[in-house]
């Protein structure tokens, strides 16, 4: 699957919070290559959210190093990098007092791009993201669903054209039909768009699901990571535990629900 | 007569374009200016603890003063900044009125707009000052397109809570010389014109109403992202602005001023002599209310033309002098000290408006009380009450020194109730004034100063400096001049302390100018 140099790469980063005495990512080394679909899986305070923020840095590192489309992101205007960056918040995060039509936009209008582009950019991303034009475009946050508010987020993180987008536990919140179509949708795009993805998310089935390749995150370090077949080989407790659920999960359904109902 | 068909209400209202005007100009630019400096304050304070702090422990301290003593000390603040740079810049502005009112204002506007201001932007969702880092704004972007946008209905609630604030105090900015709505309310207080206080009142009640309403309907428009409503909240505010502003700048400005203090003699001297101005074909307006230490300097800055003191207060209060000299010695020493000032003492009116102390005739006999050396050996049992600044005038110094007074219990009155209040027997003694109608009414005793502890009180007219040489002004006002005797004045008090049509200072000074005038 991975091919090419790494289009973002931690090197034995490491990051503490309240002077020290969080540890909340220990000596993480990490490559995510151009076109890959990362997924970092691990409960919360894992350190899973943190390693994200430190590639368009949300968070500065403490130490290590952290390179971004070959780039290290400390010599960089952070500014600059979070607007080539797509971003995916996990409630959505939009701005309520700005119409969807205003959320979408609003990274090219950072970047000075002219109005009437703009304006066929978001008709563009609201077809993309399978939203009606017409009746989404001037809503405000409020007037949409759990999962319309999302497909606006992810329509906002690709507004700039970025290479990589990160995704903060993107479809957490959701019912898990919309969670299983959104996702299903966010990888089609994914592959289209020849993205390169990095998600966070605490749910191993979707991990499994959705992306090419698998990080585990535990204390703040890096367990493992592979592919979904890499990762059932490993020994570590932790990881199997984390598999487990979704095999079981898969096994219970098979029996339930029988393809040819001949149970 | 019924209250409605009184014709007081019509004298009401004509005053209400000036004094609504006014009261709305100096209440707009005092928010403006507050906004304009508590907008950027509260940004630069929103994320430092400390100056927070200390900004909103300021501004609360402000809030804590009582409105009144907030602006009557902006008064001498100005003045002594109005000579410091005239001596340093060789500019000079007045200080007088409308910019004191102003700044005194604006600091009482500041708690709100501060801690709205404040409170609004803390309030803003960790995710979504997150989401503006993480679409690339820069902290300046996040505010401007992000943060104000979102606190802005809290904001808007602030600068309505300062703007119905404003609109209240301004009423109390009459005694430092700014007209406004308070000064239906001063004047009919001291004159006991109840349809003035009513009429004051509900004015500035339903002008704050108004533009509570008007900016909610904005805070409303603003919060619900409804353009329509906030269009009309704002074009209602414009519409307010421009129809109680204009027809007060459009009225011809006065040539002439007169003044006046916070009693009943004052509006009727003032009225006296703005009556006789135009006589003459001069154009002249009173200001009335205003503060016994500001009117004279007012006066001494030309800020008001003319107004009737009298001696004994300037020698005590403005000239602090507290030996005690003849009547003739000390008008000739006084008329020198003025000149110094190039104020001019015009001439006394022929009447004295003295303290005195003061008790019921039947109470005084019974206990065989004539002066007040016969009072000192009683006093010990007795109350006394004053106005507000008797006690702390050097006269009441003099009299306890002189007499060896000490009462059981002292108390300050509103000068019209004290009155009333000795001949009911509530208190025993009162220091009244020697002009006052209500002396006769009650039927009271003025106690025999045997030792002329208290100095003569001429009243007096002062000119200011600009018009000591104006010939038409003094032919005006000459004619009044040792005319006015004590029993002309305390009738002419009597009639203005009644509640009727008639006994509105105007109609008063009519009625005293053709007593005198038909000597």
């Amino acid at each position: 699957m991975t091919a090419g140099p790494p289009l973002i790469a931690f090197a034995h980063v490491g990051k503490s919070f309240d002077g020290g005495r969080v540890r909340a990512v220990d000596d993480v080394t990490l490559e995510v290559a151009e076109g890959e679909f990362l997924a970092i899986v691990g409960g919360s305070g894992s350190g899973k959210t943190t390693l994200l923020r430190l590639a368009n840095r949300l968070i500065e590192a403490d130490s290590g190093r952290v390179r971004v489309e070959g780039e290290d992101v400390k010599a960089v205007d952070p500014i600059l990098l979070r607007r080539r960056i797509g971003y995916v918040f996990q409630s959505g995060g939009l701005f309520p007092h700005m119409s969807v039509a205003d959320n979408i936009g609003i990274t090219p209008k950072l970047l000075g791009t002219p109005a009437n582009e703009i304006s066929s950019r978001v008709d563009e991303l609201l077809d993309l993201v399978r939203l009606d034009r017409g009746q989404h475009r001037d809503r405000f946050p409020h007037e949409l669903s759990g999962g319309q508010r999302q497909r606006v987020g992810v329509a906002r993180a690709l507004a700039a054209k970025p290479r990589i987008v990160l995704m903060d536990e993107p479809f957490g919140a959701l019912d898990p039909l919309t969670r299983d179509a959104l996702g299903d949708d966010f990888r089609a795009l994914h592959g289209k768009l020849g993205l390169t993805t990095v998600m966070i998310t605490h749910d191993m089935t979707e991990a499994v699901l959705l992306a090419d390749r698998v990080a585990v995150m535990r204390a703040g370090k890096l367990l493992a990571e592979g592919t979904p077949g890499d990762l059932a080989k490993s020994d570590d407790p932790y990881v199997g535990e984390l598999l487990g659920t979704p095999r079981r999960q898969a096994e219970r359904l098979a029996e339930l629900l029988p393809k040819d109902g001949a149970a | 007569m019924s209250l409605l068909s009184d014709p007081r209400w019509g004298e009401a209202l004509g005053h209400l374009p000036d004094y609504l005007g006014n009261h709305v100009r100096v209440s707009v630019i005092a928010l403006a200016l507050g906004l304009l400096v508590s907008l950027p304050l509260a940004l630069i304070a929103r994320n430092r603890p400390l100056l927070r702090g200390t900004l909103l422990g300021f501004a609360s301290v402000v809030q804590t003063v009582p409105g009144l003593a907030l602006l009557a000390l902006f008064y001498p603040l100005l003045l002594a900044l109005a000579a410091l740079s005239l001596t340093w810049l060789g500019v000079s502005f007045s200080a007088f009125g409308f910019l004191p009112a102003v700044l005194a204002l604006a600091l009482y506007s500041m708690l709100p707009v501060l801690r709205n201001t404040i409170t609004g932007l803390q309030g803003v969702d960790p995710a979504i000052l997150e989401a503006a880092q993480g679409v690339g704004m820069t902290p300046r972007q996040s505010l401007f397109m992000v943060e104000l946008p979102l606190a802005l209905p809290v904001m808007m609630a602030g600068i309505r809570t300062a703007a119905v604030w404003v609109i209240g105090t301004a009423t109390l900015s009459t005694p430092i010389g700014q007209t406004s709505l308070g000064n239906y309310i001063f004047a009919g207080l001291q004159t006991q014109n109840w349809v003035f206080v009513l009429f004051g009142c509900f004015a500035a009640a339903v002008l704050a109403l108004v533009v509570d309403q008007l900016l909610a309907l904005v805070e409303t428009g603003i919060r619900n992202r409804s353009r329509v409503r906030t269009a009309l909240g704002g074009i209602g505010v414009l519409a307010l602005l421009a129809a109680t502003l204009v027809p007060s700048m459009a009225r011809p400005q006065s040539t002439y001023i007169v003044g006046a203090k916070t009693f009943t003699e004052q509006y009727v001297l003032a009225a006296l002599m703005a009556q006789r101005l135009r006589a003459a074909d001069l154009s002249a307006s009173s200001r009335e209310g205003l503060g016994s230490n500001v009117i004279f300097d007012a006066l001494a800055s030309n800020d008001i033309d003319v107004y009737v003191d009298y001696s004994g207060t300037l020698w005590a209060n403005q000239f602090h002098r507290t030996d005690i000299k003849p009547r003739k010695e000390l008008l000739a020493d006084l008329k020198a000290t003025l000149a110094q000032q190039k104020i001019t003492l015009l001439g006394e009116l022929g009447f004295e408006n003295a303290y005195a102390l003061v008790m019921p005739r039947k109470r005084a006999e019974t206990l065989g009380i004539r002066s007040i050396a016969d009072l000192a050996s009683r006093a010990g049992t007795m109350s006394i009450a004053g106005d507000y600044e008797f006690f702390s005038r050097p006269e009441w110094a003099g009299l306890q020194k002189a007499y060896g007074l000490s009462f059981r219990a002292q108390r300050q009155m509103q000068p019209d109730f004290m009155y009333a209040a000795v001949a009911s027997g509530e208190v025993d003694v009162i220091a009244g004034y020697t002009s006052d109608g209500l002396i006769a009414k009650y039927d009271l005793l003025l106690l025999d100063d045997t030792k002329h502890a208290i100095p003569p009180y001429d009243a007096i007219v002062l000119v200011s400096p600009k018009r000591g040489e104006d010939l038409a002004l003094r032919a005006a006002l000459s004619p009044l001049l040792g005319r006015i005797d004590i029993a002309a004045m305390r009738e002419a008090n009597l009639r203005a302390s009644g509640n009727d049509a008639s006994s509105s200072p105007d109609a008063v000074a009519r009625w005293l100018w053709e007593k005198i005038g038909s000597k």
